[in-house]
């Protein structure tokens, strides 16, 4: 597979770019494999390639039931931060996002990594107080983040309204300014081209029905493309862990909800970085074509369906015209939903299960989108070695039995 | 949008309605004697099916009572709504 280069493109624009050649294969799925991977989003893909680029296991195949990336890897709104209150999860999403800085490079693809800051806006006092905490926190822990004041706010998004006098006034943010956005297709496809290239098989429309096992060790799995062997399998289904789980024979701390996003037409430049609330539940950006992406609060019930109520929108949409009154009559494209794997703790669950050779890595529940090459990279340790990666170490299933939980409810909020 | 059919109020619109989570979790008795891995079974651990799912729900801006619903979590659609204490229509299936 060549490499992609200006020479490539100049090569391919002399044949009017009819004859580049697919970015990874579409081979049967072999009778056995070293590893399994399950899922073929970001994080199943980018743990295949770091299980090849870092462990050199390179017989792994990645089982998709649909097509690649079509979960929540392309429909989330493609927000990237670290600033995370507690030490444990700021360092894995710390580790993502030194990944991400490098990311387009290394794989040779360019996932539009756009570091254009991201304000997570404070309506309270006491979001204010948090929003302290927090910036301190991450401060203390090498992550760059600074309050700012609403007048500090406007200067940086005019359009934005810091009228106190409204419902939910602006009274402050935090700002990160290594946050920011990438291009979520290009993300799953560049982690599938690269894995591709070093020998992982990407098999799609290949849904997994059942875990073998034998004396406590999983031995395969039955797929609706015939049974494949393996005495790994890592799991990274997101919203159907627990149906994974099952299959496996072992309960779950999920709850898998619909989580919404909607985009508008596309409009002149106007946002130039990335605001969040959490307190009413709405963050925006711009993308790179104009669209605003608007990403909603989780429905309350659980969904598989993949699209969640209109009364979530709604609150959501009313929540950003308070924000930035200018948007008031700016028409919606399309809206879709998500299926979110929510934990207790609003923390994933990254790590070993009660079957040798089985590792999960799921409950990223609203904002996983994020961590995807960290999560790739510490889970492909994890599945590589049998044992968690200092990273992942205090993530594991049995922190829900040790009562060790990792509360980033407060600080991460709501929207993730 | 979802219409809900409360057991004490009738059909009422979804913004009036809080989903609490799954039905029928039986809080265990003399918990003193529990393992942490029973008790972090009642506490955490949670059925999540894809398919019929049976949930506690709340009239919030109605008559503030709890009742117990069976609905589908893929087409989302209701089949049954019941007082608490009352048996599941289907039959009590684990």
């Amino acid at each position: 597979m060549s490499k992609y280069s200006i020479f490539s493109l100049l090569r391919n624009a002399i044949s009017y770019h009819e004859n580049w050649a697919s970015a990874w294969r579409s081979p049967e799925p072999k009778k056995e494999y070293d590893v399994l991977i399950v899922g073929g989003g970001g994080h199943g893909l980018a743990t295949a390639y770091y299980l090849a680029k870092e462990h050199g296991i390179t017989n792994v195949a990645v089982l998709e039931k649909g097509w690649i990336g079509g979960g929540n890897t392309g429909r989330n709104t493609t927000i990237v931060r670290s600033n995370y209150l507690w030490d444990e999860s700021a360092h894995l999403y710390e580790k993502s996002m030194q990944l991400w800085e490098g990311l387009s490079q290394d794989l040779n693809y360019n996932v539009m990594f756009s570091q254009r800051g991201v304000y997570n806006l404070g309506h309270n006092l006491q979001d204010m107080r948090d929003i302290q905490r927090r910036v301190n926190a991450n401060r203390l822990n090498g992550i760059d983040g600074q309050v700012v004041m609403p007048e500090e706010i406007k200067r940086a998004i005019p359009e934005i309204n810091i009228d106190q006098g409204c419902r939910y006034p602006i009274l402050g943010a935090s700002f990160q300014p290594r946050g920011g956005v990438a291009r979520h297709d290009a993300v799953a496809w560049g982690f599938a081209r690269g894995a591709d290239m070093r020998g992982v098989d990407i098999i799609q429309n290949c849904e997994v029905t059942a875990i073998k096992q034998k004396n406590g060790a999983v031995t395969g799995v039955e797929t609706t493309r015939g049974t494949i062997n393996a005495k790994k399998i890592g799991v990274v289904v997101a919203g159907h862990c627990s149906v994974l789980a099952e299959m496996a024979g072992f309960r779950m701390p999920i709850e898998s909800h619909p989580l919404q996003a909607l985009v508008s037409e596309p409009i002149k430049p106007v946002i130039n970085t990335v605001i969040m609330s959490n307190a009413v539940h709405g963050y925006i950006s711009q993308s790179d074509k104009g669209d605003l992406v608007i990403g909603a609060g989780i429905d309350s019930y659980n969904g598989y369906g993949q699209r969640g109520s209109f009364p979530t929108i709604e609150h959501t949409v009313a929540a950003i015209v308070e924000m930035f009154p200018i948007f008031k009559r700016v028409r919606m494209n399309r809206q879709w939903g998500g299926i979110v794997d929510t934990t207790p703790d609003a923390c994933p669950i990254i790590g070993n299960t009660p079957i040798n050779g089985l590792y999960f890595n799921c409950g990223w529940g609203t904002g996983g989108f994020k961590a995807t090459p960290g999560s790739g990279w510490v889970f492909a340790h994890n599945v590589a070695t049998g044992e968690p990666h200092e990273l992942n170490r205090a993530f594991a299933l049995d922190r829900f039995v040790s009562g060790f939980l990792i509360d980033e409810h407060g600080a991460a909020g709501v929207a993730h | 949008m979802f219409l809900i059919e409360c057991p004490w109020c009738g059909m009422r619109d979804e913004t009036e309605f809080s989903c609490f989570g799954e039905a029928h979790i039986a809080r265990p008795l003399e918990t003193e004697k529990l393992s942490d891995e029973e008790w972090a079974d009642y506490l955490f651990m949670r059925k999540n099916p894809k398919g019929a799912h049976r949930e506690q729900w709340l009239h919030a801006a109605g008559c503030r009572r709890y009742f117990n619903a069976e609905r589908d979590t893929v087409s989302y659609q209701i089949s049954a709504t019941y007082k608490i204490g009352e048996k599941p229509p289907g039959g009590s299936r684990k």
